[in-house]
């Protein structure tokens, strides 16, 4: 079977975009991947959205297709929360790969900073709370990270040094990408002297809220003729799911990414020591530490360190998030995991100009919905 | 606003029934002896449906905790600083609550911790104690 390739991908500016749409957003950022790709509107064959806080709706895909003025021959929403872009991408590569459509194009974007305010966006978000058994007592997304961030250091002995160097590593990469966010300087005593959200997390161990878009294309293989940039294939996805509710996880220190890294390695024939790049969600720097040492980038407790070493910089043995990711790029719900993607396709087709990884051939990508809750990993490779 | 108050259900009833008379129930699966917290309407192990409620003495250990400062709605940053925590109970099972009792230095992973009861706009709530 022929993999999947991506051939088109487009995100928007992001940060604080006054006037900017829910499907405004969707609307460039699809339009700039149809027109990356070379392809046509009427190429498209199949569209995914995904979901929206400041204009929520039941069927947000027919909604953006109606918007566009497009009719596609299949359509649907997902909604895996930080998962979801990767999901995305593992469906979409499933339709081509299947035959049931040629060119599908993936999109998702949110006016969250200017269509609702940062209060607003943080009240939403802890709806993912249990209703009964963990909203009364005052979880936000913040204390249940924060939850697994203390466990965590107590097993693994990662320190506040450690998720500061993180949070800093994530702005030096930022610091490269003239489109971040936050190019501001950060040092680790900026971040350790930080107002703390939820202890032990503050808020420069947290993600930004942006406005922002992004949107993907892809293709079949025997499909890609009719584009125009350098081959990206899917080389294998997997996903992980272990609960929703951090109160149900089975383990605080053991997730659902071993599980969806080990797969989408498996499909593409790869191991992680073959990774020269990659771009993994970091909600929070806990987050990140976590599943890089879940999936097996590092031995436990050695993603700190290593991260304090400068590993995952430029010239470390695992260039990381170098887009800025979550934390200094941006934010705009489910288009901050097709960010990770985007800046992924950059790396392989040799375009990501200062922060471009010499000789990048490989990159792994990976979005983790919820409280490490849902997890979706791909490996992509320049052929 | 106040809190969000917890929506109950079918499944769930008689454990918030029980709350109200400072009892904490938990289901029991008498197929394959697991415990389970939160209340379904089925055994999440063994997909049985022989579940009994038992009354748990309220003894448990802290498996992680967090001092929320910034807090997701305007009722709750009327109560914050608060301590979040998630407790193994002695009978088997795991469940989040607020530490509302206690010396707080002595708060740490692994921890003992009792049940107590708060009652809040009309809903008794299970909390934590530190021993």
């Amino acid at each position: 079977m022929s993999k999947a390739r991506i051939t088109g991908a487009f995100d928007t500016a992001v940060g604080e975009l006054p006037g900017s749409t829910c499907m405004g957003l969707h609307a460039e950022a699809a339009m700039g991947a149809v027109a990356d790709a070379g392809l046509r509107l009427a190429d498209i064959d199949g569209v995914i959205c995904a979901y929206s806080f400041t204009e929520p709706h039941l069927m947000l895909a027919s909604v953006f297709c109606e918007h566009l003025g497009i009719h596609p021959d299949v359509n649907f929403a997902i909604q895996a929360g930080g998962a979801t872009a990767a999901i995305m991408l593992m469906q979409a590569a499933a339709l081509v790969e299947s035959g049931q459509c040629r060119h599908v194009l993936i999109v998702a974007g949110d006016n969250r900073i200017t269509g609702m305010s940062r209060d607003g966006a943080v009240a939403a978000l802890s709806e993912v709370g249990h209703q009964q058994f963990e909203r009364p007592y005052g979880i936000s997304v913040p204390a249940s990270y924060a939850l697994v961030a203390r466990r965590y250091m107590d097993e693994y002995g990662a320190t506040l040094e450690h998720l500061a160097a993180i949070a800093v590593q994530h702005r030096e990469h930022a610091m490269r990408h003239p489109k971040a966010q936050k190019r501001g300087d950060l040092t680790i005593a900026d971040v350790m002297a930080s107002r703390i959200i939820s202890s032990p997390l503050r808020i420069f161990d947290c993600c930004l809220i942006s406005d922002g878009g992004a949107a993907l294309v892809v293709s079949a293989a025997d499909a890609a003729a009719d584009t125009r940039q350098a081959r990206v294939d899917i080389l294998g996805c997997g996903q992980g799911h272990t609960h929703e509710h951090i109160s149900q996880a089975p383990s605080l220190t053991d997730f659902g990414c071993k599980q969806s890294s080990a797969i989408a390695f498996g499909r593409a024939g790869v191991a992680a020591r073959d990774i020269d790049v990659a771009e993994i969600y970091d909600s929070f720097t806990i987050t990140l530490l976590v599943e890089l040492e879940s999936i097996g980038f590092f031995e436990r407790g050695a993603a700190g360190p290593a991260a304090l070493d400068g590993a995952l910089g430029l010239g470390g043995s695992l260039p990381c998030n170098t887009h800025g990711g979550l934390l200094s790029y941006g934010h705009s719900g489910a288009a901050g995991g097709m960010f990770h993607i985007i800046e992924a396709v950059h790396q392989l087709r040799g375009t990501a100009d200062a922060r471009q990884v010499s000789d990048a051939k490989l990159a792994f990508i990976h979005g983790d919905g919820g409280i490490l809750s849902a997890h979706c990993s791909a490996v992509l490779g320049r052929v | 606003m106040g809190i969000p108050l917890p929506k109950t259900n079918a499944d769930t009833q008689p454990y918030w029934d029980a709350a109200a008379e400072g009892r904490l129930i938990y289901q029991h699966c008498l197929t394959c002896n697991k415990s389970q917290f939160y209340p379904r309407s089925l055994c999440a192990t063994c997909h049985g449906g022989a579940l009994e409620w038992r009354e748990s003495q309220g003894q448990g250990t802290v498996a992680t905790f967090t001092e929320v400062l910034r807090a997701p709605t305007a009722a709750f940053k009327e109560l914050a600083p608060y301590v979040i925590a998630l407790i193994d109970l002695d009978e088997g099972f795991r469940m989040m609550v607020n530490i509302v009792e206690g010396d707080m230095e002595r708060l740490a992973i692994g921890a003992r911790t009792r049940t107590v009861f708060r009652e809040v706009d009309g809903i008794t709530l299970p909390q934590g104690a530190l021993a």
